[in-house]
């Protein structure tokens, strides 16, 4: 029942999604001061108890959880009752916000200008907003961008000034407080600063979750934060964070408030302002510090075209539903509610599929432009054509480009995508459209449309071989976070395809169990939810059945003859990743002599990565990915592959079973699984 | 009788005098009948004649109770409400202040309410079909000796209709429809605790199944027939077994039996200048028995205690015997309470026949009065500053805004231009002046008793802590509608079924610090359940904090709906009940106060007590009554 809330809009077929506005279009043709300094007045919760945000501070700090807190400590550290008290006082005041209209209105003002510059429009889901403003009256409302850029935030509150909603109170990260003028601009916008990691500290626990569950139980303002918990560099969602969903579950949970409704959005940006940004970060070239003078350097970014941006606005989902039935509420009855305890392991089960939920929401209202579908195509011919690439230039005709387009959208529709295709244009206009705005990646020459990979090989003659392939692969690694975007629909049929191919038999029993493997492998991966391997195994079946691409036999499965071309593009999508994994598993063995440790990881793997590209034995420069390097040595800790010892005062190592990642790496490789996975049932 | 029921002006004696102050204070608006009104009295007594009573005559519970009250509806036959031919809202008979009373806001505050409109009218069958009533099945044997005993019994098809319901709404919707189940096949008339010996044992004897019946204001399905009862079913009627057996004033106990009703034993107490001060909202017409049998609570138990506070001594017949006490000290500490395996048994172990209650003199003064709140929260927070300082009055309840507007559509007619001027400006003083929002404001109502000059300085004390969290006191004249809307509650029951309006009440008990949790969610569940049923009127969802106590409060919902359009409006209005009391259990709340479970709330005994509770209940049930005798198979 409660997947269904979630997952409402799987098939379009079913139900057509809701149309999209430009919000710019208006900007543009009126004054942006008048709409900066506009009427503002949006609907408010109907139980709200109006209070001011110094009202908020003094509410939490007299709260029985702060007091109760506030005594153990200072029972444990001996510390007076009063320092622990201003001990708190000065979190919260680093921590909270300073919600006001003004510099709201200079952001509106500012943002106008910037966005009519940067994007060719803002589009939303006004079906979306309504729901929005329906739920803000009825409950506290939690809302969940996805996270792709800095610009999130600020579009979103940007968004909800403008529709006349609710501005939201948003989680930050602590790194932003550094900018300083920034920083404080954000805060009276309605950012609050949470420290990044703050394990032990239980008094800053207590302020943060209380303030968080205080602003929503009042319903003060929307609550606003990222469940990826920071930007993916990647473009795949990353694995939920559950932190702060437990903290705003919680006031439902204890009975504290009827419901939370929680708004999955979805914000596609056609081109991502930190493109390339995120690729050296991944390649291991730290990120540029966040201060207010980085951002005016960064200002050239103005000067381009970033195409649109889609903000779905997606289905609000109950709290309340979503734990019916999964969740004994009266298990806090016995004990007062204001003592912290861990939440039990049911309501972290519960947490934690809820997360997985909402972020397939997520994934599932992103609107994907017709780039995602050229890059996948292109990058899928890179890797084909490699080596005649470098004798002969390589690259695909546009004819070619045009019809892999054409096909690859067909499929993505059948598989529910959210396409973004402008069906009047022709297609070849579409493609070329796309492929001008992205003119950093891909370059045209003679009807061939080229990975702009070329140019360092011109002019390269002061590089060497490695800072060749890295600036490389800083093209590669930007087209592939534009494929990744589709990833989340060809997963679990590309997850089919691959165990079709590598289970060696046809048997329904062999192929689930081979899919299975491969699932649990990538679970650190993409977003597929904990216990759901029977189901994403169905929903495969049906997505290739349904494209004719398979056939169900009795029990066995059969590729069909049309079917080829399907999985031909569905395994090569997860071939980088299988391979990935593989050289992971590989480096692991071999220098698991050595004491290698956590932090020294990623450099060494990525030398040995480097290696083994330039002499030809990997394809894919995408391995060099710090995000899949980390996911697969976490995926091998998960498995029990790999374990971390931790030593007094030394950095932890890594200590790798050697037999069983090899195992696992012969697995990944094509060979029959040893140890089959105990068989589920289907 | 003592005081005539004429308004009571200036009559007889300084006893009378006293009595008939005591009779006001009862509920406020109850009239006593008027002399010779029940007259129907059959049976003599025939207790042992050296027993002392009290007193003897003027009870209101005949044998034949359908002659007196409805049989397919709360109370009096005579007392109802209806909509005159001009629209107005009146109470009828002469039983109540309000009887006879023209009340002009109920109309437009009810079809505003509930989208009900007087045109569409869902009239009840007029007449029970006694040929609906299924024929008895009667076992011979038994009916035999019990002739032979000399105890009066009947098998007609209404007085064995009338015992085979309580008051539930899915029992009257019943009625109303004159769909009548499985019934009682007979029903006895026992007139002392030696005829209950004698019947208990024949029902032994012969197989019967026997179901005890006291007031017949049950609200837990608790008086239904098991339908799979094979057995001859056999309802025992305690009506008669309504003396006062002694009254003894150094020790301050009366020794009662079980079958008085409560506005009998008040009234007989009064006489003699002592009271229980247990007043249950349904004390017009439920029995000592009944209250013992349930765990009941009495609005002024803050001062005189609930039911178990009150009993000094119960005396209980059952398959294996009678189970009784040897003395009647205050406390005892001699193992578990036996009395507490009788107090919420239900009827399940036996027939609870004689009782010695703690009696008080009446009190000298008592005084209503009101407190106006800004909100709900400020006015939890209030009572909750009152238990927390032990002060609370005989009386202290908080009816939420929903309630308060109600009570308002409840104000009679008013006499004069000045009074309703007086109103308005209340109102402006209170909404304007103090800026109290019309649609949030509450009332709490308040009840003192004592000594006169405690009774103010207790008044001043309530009123000072009241002021903190912002109230203002609003007069007495509230205070008295709103405990006299407790009284009508029942009858306006009947007014909404006849225009597609069904409404129910439900209780339960709850920690200080969920207090407002549990009245917001289980309020909004109510709301979105019928929603979600289809329900195309939004409902009436109401709470009110009736008691408090030192750990927690116990709260009181109203809910009701306008069922047109629904083709299984009982049906919906169950599962609505359901679903809220799935919440009010997963919001930390209690399965019952004072109701107790029957068979309406019997699936979640075992999460409510655990498997062992269930066990240990289990275990007495079948060492008392191993033959299921008692097998109207409530609690378990």
């Amino acid at each position: 029942m409660a997947s269904e809330a979630v997952c409402s809009h799987r098939d379009p077929m079913l139900k057509k999604r809701d149309d999209f506005e430009d919000i710019l279009e208006e900007r543009r043709n009126s004054s942006d001061l008048r709409y900066a300094l506009k009427c503002y007045t949006p609907v408010l919760y109907k139980q709200l108890t109006p209070c001011t945000a110094s009202d908020l501070k003094n509410m939490v700090l007299c709260s029985t959880q702060v007091h109760f807190v506030i005594a153990q400590v200072s029972k444990e550290t001996g510390a007076a009752p009063e320092e622990v008290q201003a001990e708190a006082s000065s979190i919260l005041e680093e921590m909270a916000h300073r919600l006001q209209l003004g510099p709201i209105r200079f952001f509106a003002f500012v943002l106008c200008k910037v966005f009519k510059t940067l994007f060719r429009s803002v589009c939303v889901n006004e079906e979306g907003i309504q729901r929005l403003q329906q739920s803000i009256h009825e409950h506290p409302v939690v809302l969940l961008p996805s996270h792709r850029s800095y610009m999130d935030f600020l579009l979103m509150s940007y968004i909800l000034y403008t529709y006349d909603l609710a501005l939201p109170v948003i989680a930050a990260g602590m790194d932003f407080m550094g900018m300083k003028i920034l920083g404080e601009m954000l805060r009276m916008s309605g950012a609050f600063f949470i420290r990044r990691s703050f394990g032990g500290d239980k008094l800053y626990w207590a302020v943060f979750s209380e303030y968080v569950r205080t602003m929503l139980k009042t319903g003060f303002a929307p609550v606003e934060f990222f469940l990826e918990g920071t930007r993916s560099r990647t473009s795949k969602s990353l694995t939920p964070k559950l932190g702060l969903l437990n903290i705003v579950m919680e006031p439902f949970l204890k009975g504290e408030v009827f419901d939370v409704a929680l708004v999955p959005v979805s914000i596609s940006y056609e081109r991502i302002l930190e493109e390339s940004l995120y690729a050296r970060e991944l390649l291991g070239v730290p990120k540029p510090k966040e201060s207010t003078s980085g951002l005016f350097k960064a200002r050239k970014v103005l000067s381009e075209n970033y195409g649109s941006i889609h903000v779905y606005f997606g289905q609000p989902v109950s709290v309340r539903s979503l734990a019916e039935g999964r969740v004994q509420r009266g298990q806090f009855n016995l004990i007062p509610r204001h003592i912290p305890r861990r939440p039990s392991e049911d309501v972290q089960g519960f947490v934690n599929d809820s997360a997985y939920q909402l972020l397939r929401a997520q994934e599932e209202n992103m609107v994907l432009k017709p780039w995602v579908l050229l890059s996948s195509l292109l990058l899928q011919n890179h890797h084909q054509n490699q080596n005649q690439n470098q004798r002969r230039g390589g690259g695909m005709m546009m004819e070619e480009l045009s019809e892999g387009a054409v096909w690859l959208r067909e499929l993505c529709r059948q598989y529910g995508a959210f396409l973004h295709w402008p069906d009047h244009v022709p297609p070849a206009e579409v493609v070329s459209s796309s492929l001008d705005l992205h003119r950093g990646l891909v370059t045209i020459s003679d009807g061939r449309v080229h990975l702009n990979l070329g140019h360092g090989a011109q002019k390269g003659a002061g590089l060497t071989a490695e800072e060749e392939l890295l600036s490389q692969a800083v093209i590669i690694l930007s087209c592939a976070s534009y494929r990744n975007q589709a990833l989340h629909v060809f997963v679990r049929p590309a997850l089919l395809a691959t165990a079709l191919q590598a289970a060696g038999s046809a048997h329904k029993q062999d192929v689930f169990n081979t899919f299975n493997f491969l699932r649990n492998m990538f679970a650190n991966e993409f977003i597929l939810c904990p216990g759901a391997a029977v189901q994403d195994f169905e929903e495969a079946c049906f997505l290739l059945m349904k494209t004719g691409v398979v056939l169900m036999e009795q029990e066995e499965v059969l590729v069909t003859e049309n079917g080829h071309r399907t999985i031909t593009f569905l395994t090569s999508i997860l071939d980088p990743f299988l391979q990935g994994y593989q050289v992971v598993c590989r480096f692991l063995c071999e220098a698991s002599t050595e004491s290698l440790t956590e932090a020294q990881f990623v450099p060494a793997v990525r030398t040995f990565i480097v290696r083994l590209l330039l002499s030809g034995r990997l394809r894919y420069s995408e391995v060099l990915s710090s995000d899949l390097q980390k996911n697969a040595l976490a995926a091998l800790q998960r498995l029990g592959a790999v374990h971390k010892l931790k030593r007094e005062a030394e950095p932890a190592t890594l200590k790798v079973n050697t037999v069983m990642v090899n195992s696992l790496e012969d697995t990944l490789g094509g060979k029959l699984p040893t140890v089959k996975p105990v068989a589920s049932r289907l | 009788m003592a005081s005539s029921s004429s308004g009571g002006s200036g009559s007889g004696s300084e006893m009378q005098r006293t009595a008939q102050h005591r009779i006001s204070v009862i509920a406020g608006h109850l009239r006593r009948p008027a002399e010779g009104d029940v007259a129907v009295r059959a049976e003599e007594c025939k207790a042992p004649q050296s027993r002392l009573e009290a007193s003897g005559d003027g009870r209101t519970v005949p044998m034949k109770r359908h002659e007196v009250m409805k049989w397919n509806g709360w109370g009096y036959s005579d007392s109802r409400f209806l909509f005159n031919k001009k629209g107005q809202a009146e109470f009828t008979g002469k039983r109540y202040k309000l009887s006879g009373m023209i009340l002009p806001a109920l109309k437009d505050w009810f079809e505003g309410t509930f989208g009900a409109s007087l045109q569409h009218k869902s009239p009840a069958t007029p007449l029970l079909n006694t040929s609906a009533v299924q024929a008895p099945t009667l076992n011979q044997d038994f009916v035999e000796e019990l002739k032979s005993i000399g105890v009066p019994f009947s098998h007609e098809a209404e007085d064995r209709a009338f015992r085979g319901h309580g008051h539930c709404l899915h029992e009257i919707f019943a009625l109303r429809e004159g769909k009548i189940g499985r019934v009682p096949d007979m029903v006895v008339w026992p007139n002392c605790h030696n005829d209950v010996e004698k019947i208990v044992a024949l029902a032994c004897k012969h197989n019967v199944c026997l179901i005890p019946y006291g007031g017949g204001t049950s609200v837990s399905s608790a008086l239904e027939c098991p339908p799979e009862e094979t057995r001859s079913i056999v309802s025992l009627d305690t009506s008669q077994m309504n003396r006062i057996l002694w009254i003894d004033e150094k020790n301050l106990t009366a020794h009662v039996e079980a079958g008085i009703i409560g506005q009998d034993l008040e009234r007989l107490l009064n006489e003699s200048g002592y009271c229980t001060g247990h007043e249950p909202d349904s004390m017009e017409f439920s029995s000592l028995g009944g209250w013992v049998s349930t765990r009941a609570s009495g609005m002024k138990k803050n001062i005189y205690g609930n039911i178990e506070d009150l009993v000094v001594h119960i005396k209980m017949v059952t398959p294996q015997g009678v189970i009784e006490k040897s003395c009647q000290g205050p406390r005892m500490s001699t193992g578990p309470d036996i009395h507490h395996f009788i107090l919420g048994s239900e009827g399940t172990l036996g027939v609870v026949t004689e009782v010695t209650m703690k009696i008080r003199p009446v009190p000298e003064y008592q005084k209503y009065g009101s407190v106006v709140f800004p909100n709900f929260e400020q006015g939890v927070a209030c009572l909750r500053e009152v238990a927390k300082q032990r002060c609370a009055p005989a009386s202290i309840r908080l009816m939420d805004n929903e309630q308060f507007m109600f009570g308002h559509a409840l104000k009679p007619q008013v006499s004069s231009i000045f009074t309703s001027f007086l109103d308005g400006l209340k109102k402006f003083y209170i909404t304007k002046f103090k800026g109290f929002d019309p649609s949030r404001l509450c009332v709490a109502t308040l009840l003192f008793e004592g000594n006169r000059e405690k009774v103010l300085q207790h008044e001043k004390q309530v009123y000072d802590i009241a002021a903190k969290f912002g109230g203002l006191a609003a007069g007495e004249d509230n205070g008295q509608r709103g405990y006299m809307l407790t009284f009508v509650i029942a009858y306006l029951r009947d007014l909404g079924m006849d225009y597609y309006v069904i409404a129910e009440s439900f209780e339960t008990s709850v920690p200080w610090d969920r207090v407002l949790d549990v009245c917001r969610n289980v309020k909004a569940r109510v709301v979105r359940e019928c929603k979600d049923k289809g329900v195309q009127f939004s409902p009436l969802s109401s709470c009110r904090v009736t008691q408090t106590y030192d750990a927690g409060a116990c709260v009181y919902f109203y809910f009701a709906f306008n069922y047109r359009g629904l083709s299984d409006p009982v049906h919906v209005y169950e599962q609505v009940e359901h679903a809220a009391r799935e919440e009010i259990l997963a919001n930390g709340g209690s399965l019952s106060h004072h109701h107790g479970v029957g068979k309406l709330r019997k699936e979640w005994m075992r999460e409510t007590v655990s498997e062992v509770g269930v066990g240990m209940l289990q275990s007495v049930k079948d060492y008392v009554d191993p033959k299921n005798i008692f097998g109207n198979r409530n609690l378990l």
